[in-house]
């Protein structure tokens, strides 16, 4: 199953709008953090994890995706959210601590909300597991479309929620799919440090259901694996595990110096950046006219600085409102 | 009421009951968890569930507390009720991030857009030589951190409203149930749990303290089995003369603080019964709700009776000689006169 024309526009227009949006974010990030860098200062205060060169993975699965669908996403959460839908204003006004932000500036980055789209994300690895297979779990008992789609990291399969979960959804057979994003890094552990088997795929035998590794960060290829293993849950016929190989063009953090990395790797992994393979690719296919794609970045764009302009002229969360919305209204 | 039209049921009978007439009026209430099927649960408190409703509704789990309560966060964010069960309270650790970093912060992290309406009930309490990893209380542990609400029945009266108050409720409530109050005859169940039951569905307020037994020269405050023994410890004061006032708390979050202190306040001294752990607990938050709020109520140096800092012993002669009981209430008044 290839993307269709729509398809690919689609998925470019929203791996070039995250692209932007962590740009604008990385930039911003740094204003009050010099000379010196402190965490805590600057218009976006503490931790930043940044997703260039993982989106991909988020636009080649939530091309399957609706509103409707559940995403439980990582504490590297912003593609996947761009992806799947996540009101952009809020988000980034939320990620500067605004009182328009998706939860007022309860959240933060790694706390990103919004139950319009069924999106959610956590700051602790493998814990969007459960409440996923437990979305899974709601659709099926009440017999309502949709499919749940955790997105975790290759190091999260090392802890032990990861299995638990995973087994509870093939053991109740539910619509579930886990998307390993295998960026080769838990923060400075290579994987092959961490993992006694090169493809976490293969574990999927342990549940008796389909698993597949997905090579070179290639979205029509995550597109064509994440379309079957979605199908397949939509038809009731469980869950599925997939591995895509992705490129952290990032550190893991914001102020990361990455010395853990071996010489070469990151520049390596810049020439094989996936937006421009993209574009190339449309572009060769005859998918895309060069002015349809320069209209698509231009968009992207300006859909990143109007949500910027959001969140900046938003006013602050209000102090007191620290003390609000602890239980349910 | 007469005799004969006391209809007496266990907490676990209370539970269960409860639970299924919520199940009838309400498709989104489902229960999972460990042995909660065909056993109905290890205390009962599910007993008969799984013949009406089947195992759709009513689904034992793999030994997953990590997975089935994160689970019951996502079914509940999504418009499910559910109603999981942590067999032993001390089991928490295997899966507490799921309880209190997810179950208990996520309407929080959403800014109130999201409701986790959900119920995890948990065996608590010792007094019958399991040792040290099934024994525990952990109210302070669970009431401690933010965004649970946690109650903590001491009746089957009280069990039955709890339960219903709690599966109605949007956001997540911790239930504790005392073991050995559940009526269950091999835990060494006390009598006095074992009450008067309505047959229909009512709600008992979370958050509400009850006065059990009023008194004017002492109030002694606490929750669950410590009630019974509270309310014993009354009986032997009487026969001294002394008066003593008996507060259930029946919920610990959100804490009844205005009860506490009018009873403080009327009789000018108190005692706190915990089976917790006494340091960094439930019985010091008692008394600093008492003594920051206004401390000139007070007549004597307020008491606490709870178990001690250690881990919960095996050895029959040394969990008793840990565990609060009335005796030690009855010293405690003593220790107060003769202060």
């Amino acid at each position: 199953m290839s993307p269709t024309r729509e398809e690919q526009h689609w998925m470019y227009r929203n791996m070039v709008t995250s692209r932007r949006f962590e740009e604008a974010i990385a930039k911003i990030y740094f204003e009050g953090k010099s000379p010196a860098f402190n965490m805590a200062n600057g218009p976006i205060p503490g931790e930043m994890h940044l997703s260039d060169g993982q989106e991909p993975v988020a636009v080649g699965v939530c091309a399957h995706l609706t509103p409707e669908d559940v995403v439980t996403a990582t504490h590297r959460p912003h593609h996947q959210a761009i992806a799947k839908g996540v009101d952009l204003d809020k988000m980034a006004a939320e990620i500067f601590g605004k009182k328009t932000g998706l939860s007022g500036g309860r959240g933060g980055h790694m706390h990103l909300f919004d139950d319009d789209v069924n999106f959610a994300c956590s700051g602790i690895i493998a814990q969007g597991m459960g409440p996923a297979v437990g979305a899974a779990l709601s659709r099926k008992m009440q017999g309502k479309p949709g499919v749940a789609v955790a997105f975790v990291g290759e190091g999260a399969v090392n802890q032990g929620g990861w299995h638990e979960a995973m087994n509870l959804a093939a053991v109740w057979n539910l619509p579930f799919i886990c998307v390993v994003e295998d960026n080769g890094w838990g923060i400075s552990v290579a994987k092959k440090t961490a993992s006694s088997i090169a493809s976490h795929a293969d574990r999927a035998a342990a549940y008796g259901i389909p698993g597949k590794r997905i090579e070179g960060n290639d979205p029509y290829a995550i597109f064509e694996a994440a379309g079957e293993a979605i199908a397949r849950a939509r038809a009731g016929e469980g869950p599925s595990l997939l591995e895509c190989e992705t490129y952290r063009l990032a550190g893991h953090f914001m102020g990361d110096a990455e010395a853990y990395r071996p010489k070469g790797e990151k520049d390596a992994l810049f020439e094989k950046d996936p937006i421009p393979k993209m574009r190339e690719r449309l572009l060769a296919d005859g998918a895309a006219s060069e002015a349809e794609l320069d209209t698509i970045e231009e968009e992207s764009a300006a859909r990143v600085d109007a949500a910027i302009k959001f969140a900046r002229e938003s006013d602050d969360a209000a102090p007191e409102d620290a003390l609000t919305r602890v239980f349910a209204a | 009421m007469t005799k004969s039209n006391e209809r007496k049921l266990t907490i676990a009978r209370a539970m269960a009951e409860a639970t299924a007439q919520e199940m009838r009026i309400d498709p989104s209430v489902f229960v999972m968890g460990e042995d909660i099927g065909p056993l109905g649960g290890v205390y009962g408190n599910t007993r008969g569930l799984i013949e009406e409703f089947g195992a759709e509704r009513i689904r034992d789990t793999p030994i997953s507390e990590t997975a089935f309560i994160g689970a019951a966060v996502g079914a509940a964010q999504d418009g499910m009720r559910p109603v999981v069960e942590l067999m032993f309270v001390d089991f928490f650790g295997v899966c507490f991030d799921a309880i209190y970093n997810l179950m208990a912060k996520n309407i929080y992290f959403s800014g109130g857009n999201v409701k986790v309406p959900m119920v995890l009930m948990t065996s608590t309490g010792g007094g019958y030589s399991d040792g040290g990893q099934h024994s525990q209380c952990l109210y302070g542990t669970f009431a401690h951190l933010p965004g649970m609400k946690v109650v903590a029945p001491s009746n089957a009266y009280d069990a039955k409203g709890l339960m219903t108050a709690a599966m109605r409720d949007d956001s997540p409530v911790v239930y504790m149930y005392h073991k050995g109050l559940q009526g269950m005859g091999w835990l060494g169940t006390e009598a006095g749990a074992t009450v008067h039951v309505p047959e229909e569905p009512y709600t008992l307020e979370i958050g509400k303290a009850k006065v059990v037994r009023e008194g004017k020269d002492v109030s002694i405050v606490s929750c669950g089995m410590g009630v019974h023994n509270a309310l014993k410890a009354a009986k032997t004061l009487e026969a001294q003369g002394v008066s003593a006032e008996v507060v259930d708390l029946v919920s610990l979050v959100p804490l009844d603080r205005d009860t506490i202190r009018a009873s403080v306040a009327k009789t000018g001294r108190l005692i706190v019964v915990d089976e917790d752990y006494m340091s960094y607990g439930l019985s010091g938050e008692i008394i600093a709700s008492v003594t920051e709020h206004d401390i000139s109520v007070l007549k004597a140096a307020p008491k606490r009776v709870a178990f001690p800092d250690v881990p919960i012993p095996f050895a029959r002669v040394m969990e008793q000689f840990c565990l609060p009981n009335p005796d030690k209430i009855v010293a405690a008044w003593d220790e107060m006169q003769a202060a």
